[in-house]
């Protein structure tokens, strides 16, 4: 006997590791499943495995001081070897481990693989999905930098319009009254300790479901699940149609997870870390803070709310969206799983997926958002008042200084809060663009106490050149009608 | 079956044991809530008259931005022990003093003296220059905190991060200002 497999019996006999090994990695699957189709979940463990290395890494070095950690971060980037790749590595591997179990759960849910007997197994999922989004989070906060400063003060805000209890809440988030090292110290420990510590145990629990349950069977029209009947079915799948999880199916797994591995080192190694941006200093008010990708779709929710509704939904949505998640495999945990005879399944996924991509899209530009030095930064284009009156040019000038450029774009250029003005003449008269200014309305604050009457005089004047070359602007018909009346006598009379 | 449920003495010995523990862990953790419940304080316990400086650093009829270092602060805070906010004097000894944070979600607002505006760059709140809510996603004007005079100096009452949890409460019992359900 060769000296490796002595060794290897001598652990053998005392770890007995052996059997269960072998029954894990030898049990039949159905030949279906040997899909690369089923490879997410797979490659989410990789990720997390990643996100735990690459972790530790940083912990060696990283400071959760409110004082410190910013300049850990920027030593970790600058000063030590391969520091920055590390950092690059945890951020990207975030990205992408976030993704991929978003993907990972669209799969499960159109192959319908919640349903009986694989219930808790998606239940547990859930928590995971929320589990990563909540290291998502926590990790943006560790970044200490201005974003998570201000982030932090978004999330105490959410937190504060929960009745009753959200003072105390705030407190307990921030650790205290303010955000500063405290709140540092206790998303450290969430971040380190709490919940990837609940994220092993969950992910533990749910891949011995996968092995113990058997992985989900590729749905076929017809092919109806039932309490009472199914988990034969599918033995007689597996073993009639089977084949051995390692290494039919496994080979597949061990590809993907080694491309998701590559492509996050290749994104690390060509995007490289995320930040941090500014220091942590709030006097430092010259900031839009924005929070990373995955929570992009949340921030232009908030802007989009109505006021009087945002309260009730930033309270209730969550907790409803969950529960629907939770609810789901008890409620549908028999019947079709083929998505050919689910329709609404997959008009529910396509809806979510089509929505979440354009707030996300809207939140990468923020037209909601002000354009803070427009009206400094982006002056009138010439091409709009070359040839205007002094009265009109004064009007541009007021324009340009009283920031409304900040919110209303000309020739492209300015905020998109408000309706671009190239063409204002043609949709309001003189009157109603001197009462919009005046008294605002329709998301527009009112000017009345802070422009002169000569400058709403010239502004207006301006804006009414605001028009195409060849179209008229618009006018009052009663004052037209006026005008109109006060001319005749005048012409009749020579 | 059923002999397995008569209770012999080993197994009473081993629910007495659960019990024991069960006692033992309840009587170190209880205690523990109270350290994790530490940081949440009775209303006012975290707000402190703090000195903004001399009077003569806001000009009357103008809006400045000034900052105080939080009275809770630890060592361990760094820049964030400073918290800026915006200072309006309207008359001799009449002022305004705005938390930073706009009222829809605590972001940084910035002051324009041109259009006497604050506005808000997350989601586009604008306040007006006595801090009513203007346009946009806040339900409310800017929090303000309370001040006073004394020796030239302007004090406020700050130290908690004003929220809509604290300050919308304080507007409706004490009546000052508008309803937040006003908006």
């Amino acid at each position: 006997m060769s000296r490796i497999k002595k060794l290897y019996n001598w652990f053998e006999m005392r770890l007995q590791l052996e059997a269960p090994v072998k029954e894990a990695v030898l049990h039949p699957v159905p030949k279906s499943t040997a899909s690369w189709w089923y490879v997410f979940g797979s490659a989410a463990m990789t990720l997390l495995m990643l996100q735990i290395a690459t972790g530790i890494l940083l912990a060696l070095v990283y400071v959760p001081s409110g004082s410190e950690a910013w300049k850990s971060l920027d030593m970790l980037n600058h000063q030590l070897q391969l520091g920055w790749f590390l950092r690059a590595m945890h951020g990207w591997g975030s990205n992408f481990m976030v993704a991929v179990v978003l993907i990972h759960m669209a799969q499960v849910f159109i192959f319908g693989a919640y349903k009986f007997p694989r219930e808790l197994t998606w239940i547990l999922g859930v928590f995971l999905l929320l589990m990563t989004l909540g290291m998502a989070f926590t990790g943006q906060v560790l970044r200490f930098d201005q974003d998570a400063y201000w982030g932090l003060g978004i999330g105490a805000s959410i937190a504060s319009r929960v009745p009753l209890i959200g003072g105390p809440l705030v407190n307990l988030m921030l650790g205290g009254p303010f955000i500063g090292g405290a709140t540092l110290s206790r998303f450290f420990a969430l971040h380190v300790f709490v919940i990837p510590g609940a994220m092993l145990v969950f992910t533990g629990l749910h891949v011995w479901m996968v092995l113990k349950l058997g992985i989900n069977e590729w749905p076929m029209p017809g092919r109806v699940v039932r309490r009472n009947t199914y988990i034969q079915e599918y033995n007689e799948l597996a073993h009639k149609d089977g084949v051995p999880f390692v290494p039919d199916a496994f080979w597949k797994d061990l590809f993907f997870s080694a491309a998701i591995l590559a492509a996050v080192a290749i994104c690390a190694f060509v995007f490289g870390p995320y930040g941090p941006s500014g220091q942590p200093d709030p006097t430092i008010i010259q900031t839009a803070p924005k929070p990373d990708f995955f929570f992009l779709w949340l921030y232009a929710v908030l802007s989009y709310l109505p006021p009087n509704l945002e309260t009730p939904f930033v309270l209730i949505a969550p907790v409803i969206g969950i529960c629907i998640l939770l609810a789901l495999p008890l409620v549908a945990g028999e019947g079709e799983k083929s998505w050919h005879r689910r329709p609404v399944a997959v008009l529910v996924l396509v809806t979510v997926a089509v929505s979440w991509a354009t707030f996300t899209h809207l939140a990468t530009f923020t037209p909601w958002s002000p354009i803070m030095d427009a009206w400094s930064g982006d002056p009138v284009p010439p091409k709009l008042v070359h040839s205007e009156t002094p009265l009109e040019r004064q009007g541009a000038v007021v324009f340009q200084a009283k920031q409304c450029r900040n919110c209303h774009s000309v020739d492209g250029v300015g905020g998109q809060r408000g309706p671009a003005l190239d063409t204002v003449a043609t949709r309001l008269t003189e009157d109603q663009l001197i009462r919009q200014v005046l008294q605002g309305g329709g998301n527009m604050p009112a000017y009345g106490k802070t422009l002169s009457p000569p400058e709403v005089t010239a502004l207006v004047h301006f804006l009414e050149t605001l028009k195409p070359a060849n179209q008229p602007g618009a006018v009052d018909a009663s004052r037209e009608l006026q005008k109109a009346q006060n001319a005749a006598p005048q012409a009749a009379q020579p | 079956m059923s002999e397995e449920k008569k209770v012999t003495r080993r197994t009473l010995l081993m629910t007495i044991g659960f019990v024991f523990n069960g006692i033992v862990a309840a009587a170190i953790t209880v205690p523990v809530i109270g350290y994790l419940l530490s940081p949440v304080k009775k209303k006012g316990a975290y707000n402190q008259w703090i000195s903004l400086g001399s009077l003569s650093q806001f000009p009357e009829g103008q809006t400045r931005l000034t900052e105080f270092i939080n009275p809770f602060k630890n060592p361990q805070d760094g820049e964030t022990a400073k918290t800026p906010c915006w200072v309006r004097r309207t008359g001799a000894d009449k002022f305004q003093v705005f938390a930073i944070n706009c009222a829809h979600l605590g972001c940084p607002v910035r002051w324009f003296p041109q259009s006497e505006l604050f506005m808000c760059p997350c989601h586009g709140g604008v306040y007006y220059a006595d801090g009513e809510r203007a346009s946009g996603p806040p339900e409310r004007g800017l929090f303000t905190y309370d001040y006073k005079l004394v020796n030239n100096e302007l004090q406020i009452n700050a130290g908690l991060m004003p929220t809509l949890a604290d300050q919308a409460r304080l507007v409706t019992i004490t009546g000052k200002g508008k309803s937040p359900c006003l908006g």
